[in-house]
């Protein structure tokens, strides 16, 4: 076949006609695909929760509630034993140093962190990525067991007693910063849970969160 | 041509990485270890034979003046297939290179090899060539990913060859990837002329 020439028509049919095949095969794609990636991300968070609330026997995925504390909203899942809370999972996030970084934090009923998850984050690869671990048992900067309600987390160059991921250390607060507002999340709802009030935080003891949350930002 | 000197080709006299020097974007950013490097070539390699085959299966149903923006939408509609592919059935995967996959639109190798082979040849010979550039590049990228890791962290593909507090983190960051590129870009072109 000889090459078609460049007049107006046929460059207006070639591109016409090769963007709706390319459209229609990215839709067709997409189609395909939509089932696998919602099944995929569902089963990543429910994995992620399991991790950092182990023994529970509901369905946190479900059990799940939304508060927004200073504008910035949290999604709070709650995991039962035969009908008694045994913890939290909180998905907070916060500005890392290349976008934002999204956590799940695992709390018992005392506020302690029981594990974490990272979910997502855009940081440097071999660097601020390193926060999938860094913060575990056993690893330099373990935070597994502490309750930010008694001491805020905060990285040691900043006086707190964790120590930064190496060379990353925008990283390290903003994973820090998620991880105390998101117990600042979490506390604001159990107060008003325990208050026997509606789950939802009602506006009336949203400032109060807000204030706290602020505070654990300063500090 | 035979199509294995074409495969050749791409591996060592036109290496895209050592000797024409394209793509060094993704080149220096992801290969801050031996795996990401290589995930990142093989991600390149499939988009590449995928967009070579059909590009050179439809050169005489583009027009040259708007050949630029077809090769464009080809490389790009390959590129989201991947990202979905990716998403949906390697989410593990996807996790680690889900950042990179984007950046392979907007690779100079893909369109290069579209301008220089697959608008020229057949679509076998173009698959020989996609093949080609695609391993040239995945090797490049691993090898450049594990001197980065061994001598930034002491590790290659996660393996402990000595201790981390030892490597020197500059190997990890940006300069190092400069460093690191420049001295294989010499070892390698040293080699091939020998």
């Amino acid at each position: 076949m000889k090459k078609l020439e460049s007049s107006l028509k046929n460059m207006l049919l070639s591109l016409t006609g090769f963007a709706v095949v390319a459209g229609v095969l990215l839709g067709l794609v997409n189609g395909v695909t939509a089932d696998p990636i919602a099944q995929a991300k569902a089963a990543a968070l429910g994995n992620a929760i399991a991790v950092v609330v182990p023994g529970f026997d509901n369905n946190p995925a479900e059990a799940s509630d939304t508060v927004e504390v200073n504008g910035a909203s949290y999604i709070i899942y709650k995991a039962t034993k035969g009908g008694q809370p045994v913890g939290v999972a909180v998905q907070s996030s916060a500005n890392g140093f290349g976008g934002a970084l999204t956590v799940l934090v695992g709390f018992d009923n005392e506020g302690n962190i029981i594990d974490y998850s990272l979910l997502g984050h855009t940081e440097t690869p071999g660097l601020g990525s390193k926060a999938d671990v860094w913060f575990k048992k056993g690893g330099k900067g373990d935070i597994i067991g502490k309750n930010p309600g008694e001491k805020p987390l905060t990285v040691s160059k900043d006086g707190g007693d964790i120590d930064a991921i190496t060379a990353s250390t925008i990283t390290s607060r903003a994973f820090l910063l998620a991880v105390n507002n998101a117990y600042a999340a979490y506390k604001g709802q159990q107060v008003d849970g325990a208050s026997g009030a509606s789950q939802q935080a009602s506006p009336a003891e949203a400032p109060a969160a807000a204030e706290e949350n602020e505070n654990v930002g300063k500090e | 041509m035979s199509n294995l000197k074409v495969l050749i080709n791409g591996i060592v006299n036109e290496n895209p990485t050592f000797v024409l020097l394209l793509g060094m974007c993704p080149t220096l950013g992801t290969t801050s270890s031996a795996e990401n490097g290589m995930g990142m070539g093989l991600a390149t390699m499939f988009v590449l034979i995928c967009s070579n085959v059909v590009i050179s299966a439809i050169k005489n149903l583009v027009p040259d003046m708007v050949r630029i923006p077809i090769f464009v939408v080809v490389i790009a509609s390959f590129v989201t297939i991947l990202d979905m592919l990716m998403q949906a059935y390697v989410p593990d995967l996807y996790k680690t290179l889900g950042l990179f996959i984007p950046l392979i639109v907007v690779n100079c190798i893909l369109l290069g090899r579209a301008e220089a082979f697959a608008c020229k040849n057949s679509p076998v010979a173009s698959f020989f060539d996609g093949l080609g550039i695609g391993l040239g590049f995945t090797i490049a990228l691993t090898l450049l990913g594990a001197v980065r890791e061994l001598l930034g962290t002491g590790k290659v593909f996660g393996l402990e060859i000595y201790p981390e507090q030892y490597g020197m983190l500059t190997f990890v960051l940006a300069p190092g990837a400069f460093i690191a590129l420049g001295f294989l870009i010499a070892i390698v072109n040293r080699l091939r002329k020998a």
